[in-house]
């Protein structure tokens, strides 16, 4: 994975500095709160219902064992004890001081990692497959491209103070498992018909009060032209995207206004005119990048098989692990959704953990998913029953990758200052209802996401069933939704009807469930049954 | 009754407004009736509190009650994590923010 | 008239009334133009040539449309002094230079020791931004 070079040292050094300087001024006076609002966002500090909140940045999800154990140290040194990982491959600490935080972020600098950019509206970090280098179905390794990004985007003197923060991610699999279409943008790495890689560009996705699926804008831009390209869809973005209303501020509502054809004629207007400027780095940059990105020593001539005789293992095997491209190597799953427990949220000690047996286990190399679970990428097969019982002891073993317990939640009303109702209880219920084996066996793939308010960082429109928390004069209620989907499918959610009370939705969930299994023909996943019979039987359900 | 909440500067803890200085304890909460803006700007002046506000309470046999959820969230702690809260053994206290 | 704080310019500061992006073209004797954050830069490519002052206004700073301004600026040749005007603060103002601002006139005038370390703040840069700058790729590859 990538390594910084004494520059890239100096830039997050340099943004420690600054920040404390900030913190300073802060709590001098010299800043007002609303002074300090948008520069300590642009470090990632929010404040929630109970404190600062700190998220750092884990760039396209990868990090190292160094970086994960430094996550739990954190935790424990400066927070209660725990992180909760979030839906764009990031971590959040939800009990941060402020004047802690400029030490938190020299403490992170020194295993390569930052807030910067975490939050404000600027771009944000660059998001990707949670299975890049290791996938057997990738075009390419995304990930160079994704930390040439990153450099890019980080401190980018014109695009800081933006309408609206703004999401990239990229991806190179026709099996969209980092939901690119719901970004600002997402940029898709293909190879031409001549054999060359290049970048294929969507706009204007992404969730929030307006759902929108991004389209495409352009099929292929070359790897010498990818920074200008992205600088020419950003600066239009910058001076026409709306800041009269910070809800029709999004790239989506700019693209939907003025319509796919002109957005992309007025980026093509301005990246002819870029071309000439010479902002693009040099081919051997992204050769540079690339170079840290190379395969792991993979061992040769390993035996490609498993023995399954421990049912559990089998299991988990089944749910958690995915097809490796070398032979003998598989990349797993840890489920951080246990039965009753918070999506996303791991204690200090699971973090060590975690960190330790990536290291023992995966050639030093973890990922966070967009789905709030972590990834071992490249295990040896042979060493899958070792690793998955050290898991298992520490409650990390839970096997129900994409099945109804593998829920998306964002934190809700019990941590966010925005959310009007909880999500995690709902979550909790919901993992409950459904924790018997054989159930989840027959409901096979269902993703469930659910969202405590209409900003849906818990993703509820791209969930199978989406769930969505409202305020009903004072009192949480919850809207039901079908038929969403984030993956290489995108589709948004319909909503079912009137709302349901906390115990009401996970009832309702149930009926969704019943009546699927009542209608599945063969093999049929949820979704497709839905997408067959539409919303009428189930509304029948839910309302008759 | 009016209360006044927020958070503290330095730590981001919520606070409550007691008459005199900023309380952990929602219910050390006074009615500061009409004052409510005046002492937010005074104490945010000073830097003792930031994000201040005024919110709808009630004066009950076991204390000061906020109006809304979000703010007995506030005053108690994460409902899904009893242990992280100001009242870590005492089962009742869930019950008060629902 | 709000004075300029910080100027890194050799020339005479030009200091004639700045008339509005839709007035300029008509007047015709005019040499200073305002931009407001609608405004589209592009408008005054025709008339570079007798440009000597362009500022650009900053309600708040938070809206970040002055610094394509800018840059739209130089990147046509304009060479003459750019200023940022109105809720300038500290925080802006490495990023405003690297977008081609050479001139700033904050509306509550800045502490100049925290705005000195602000504009010697980042050694390195990540981007090309035509400030003449070498961004950290060029450095790493000599290019």
């Amino acid at each position: 994975m990538y390594k910084y070079d004494q520059y890239d040292q100096q830039m997050v050094d340099t943004r420690v500095a600054e920040f404390r300087d900030q913190v300073r001024r802060r709590l001098s006076g010299e800043l007002t709160e609303e002074q300090f609002r948008p520069l300590r966002l642009q470090n990632g500090l929010y404040l929630q219902l109970h404190a600062y909140m700190l998220r750092v940045a884990v760039p396209y999800g990868t990090l190292n064992s160094e970086q994960m154990r430094m996550l739990g140290d954190i935790a424990d040194k400066y927070d209660r004890g725990y992180g909760h990982f979030t839906t764009r491959q990031n971590i959040q600490y939800n009990w941060i001081k402020l004047e802690d935080t400029p030490d938190i972020l020299a403490d992170l600098s020194t295993v390569e990692m930052h807030a910067i950019q975490t939050s404000g509206n600027c771009i944000r970090n660059i998001s990707s497959d949670q299975f890049a280098g290791a996938a057997a179905d990738e075009v390419i390794d995304p990930r160079p491209y994704a930390e040439l990004l990153r450099q890019w985007s980080s401190f980018h003197p014109e695009f800081l103070t933006l309408p609206r923060k703004f999401k990239i991610a990229v991806i190179a699999s026709e099996t969209d498992r980092a939901a690119m279409k719901l970004h600002d943008i997402g940029i898709k790495m293909v190879r031409n018909d001549a054999g060359e890689i290049g970048a294929q560009f969507y706009a204007g996705g992404g969730m929030g009060r307006t759902p929108m699926i991004a389209p495409m804008i352009r099929e292929f831009v070359p790897l010498d032209q990818l920074i200008t390209y992205a600088e020419a869809c950003l600066r239009v973005y910058n001076r026409y995207g709306r800041r009269d209303n910070k809800y029709k501020a999004r790239i989506k509502i700019l693209v939907h206004e003025l319509g796919k054809e002109e957005y992309t004629r007025q980026v093509e207007e301005e990246f002819a005119h870029l071309l000439t400027q010479g902002i693009e780095p040099p081919l051997a940059e992204l050769e540079r990048i690339g170079a840290y990105f190379q395969d792991p020593p993979f061992e040769i001539g390993l035996a490609d098989d498993l023995d399954l005789s421990d049912p559990d293992f089998r299991l988990w095997v089944e749910r958690n692990c995915h097809a490796h491209k070398a032979p003998g190597y598989i990349s797993a799953t840890v489920s951080l959704k246990p039965v009753g427990g918070i999506p996303g949220d791991a204690s200090a000690d699971q973090i060590r953990l975690m960190a330790d047996l990536g290291k023992e286990y995966s050639f030093d190399e973890m990922r966070v998913t967009h789905a709030q679970n972590i990834v071992f990428p490249h295990v040896r097969k042979a060493d899958l029953y070792a690793l998955w019982r050290k898991l298992d002891a520490a409650d990390l073993g839970t096997a129900n990758i994409d099945t109804v317990g593998d829920i998306i939640a964002c934190p809700g009303l019990d941590y966010c200052s925005l959310a009007n109702a909880r999500s995690i209880p709902v979550a909790q219920k919901i993992s409950e209802r459904f924790a018997a084996q054989e159930k989840q066996d027959a409901l096979g793939e269902m993703k469930l996401k659910i969202s405590g308010c209409i900003n849906a960082c818990g993703h509820h429109h791209a969930g199978h069933i989406g769930i969505l928390g409202v305020d009903r004069k004072g009192v949480e209620n919850y809207q039901l939704l079908l038929g969403g989907s984030e993956a290489a499918d995108t589709s948004l959610g319909q909503i079912t009807g009137p709302g349901f009370d906390e115990n009401g939705i996970v009832d309702a969930v149930e009926k969704v469930a019943d009546v699927y299994l009542r209608e599945k023909q063969g093999e049929e996943r949820f979704l497709d049954t839905y997408r067959r019979l539409g919303m009428a039987p189930f509304k029948e359900a839910l309302y008759g | 009754m009016k209360i006044l909440t927020g958070n503290d500067l330095k730590t981001g803890a919520v606070t409550w407004w007691d008459g005199e200085s900023w309380s952990l304890h929602v219910d050390d909460a006074v009615d500061v009736g009409e004052g409510g803006a005046d002492i937010i700007a005074r104490e945010e002046a000073a830097r003792r509190v930031f994000a201040a506000y005024v919110i709808d309470g009630v004066q009950t046999d076991e204390g000061v009650r906020p109006a809304h959820i979000k703010d007995r969230i506030r005053a108690l702690g994460p409902t899904v994590r009893p242990d992280l809260t100001l009242k870590p053994a005492d089962p009742e206290a869930l019950n008060w923010v629902i | 008239m709000v004075e300029v704080q910080f100027r890194f310019r050799e020339d005479e500061a030009v200091n004639d009334p700045a008339v509005t992006v839709d007035a300029f073209a008509e007047q015709t004797n005019a040499t200073a133009v305002r931009i407001e954050p609608g405004d589209d830069a592009r408008a005054l490519l025709p008339h570079l040539d007798r440009i000597a002052l362009v500022e650009v206004n900053f309600p708040a700073w938070t809206d970040g449309r002055g610094y394509s301004s800018a840059r739209v600026l130089r990147e046509a040749g304009y060479a003459g002094e750019i200023r940022a005007v109105g809720d300038v603060v500290i925080d802006m103002l490495s990023h405003l230079k690297r977008c081609g601002f050479d001139a700033f006139a904050p509306a509550h005038p800045l502490d100049p020791e925290d705005a000195q370390a602000a504009f010697d703040r980042w050694d390195n840069v990540y981007q090309a931004t035509g400030d003449g700058r070498k961004p950290i790729w060029a450095l790493r590859h000599g290019v």
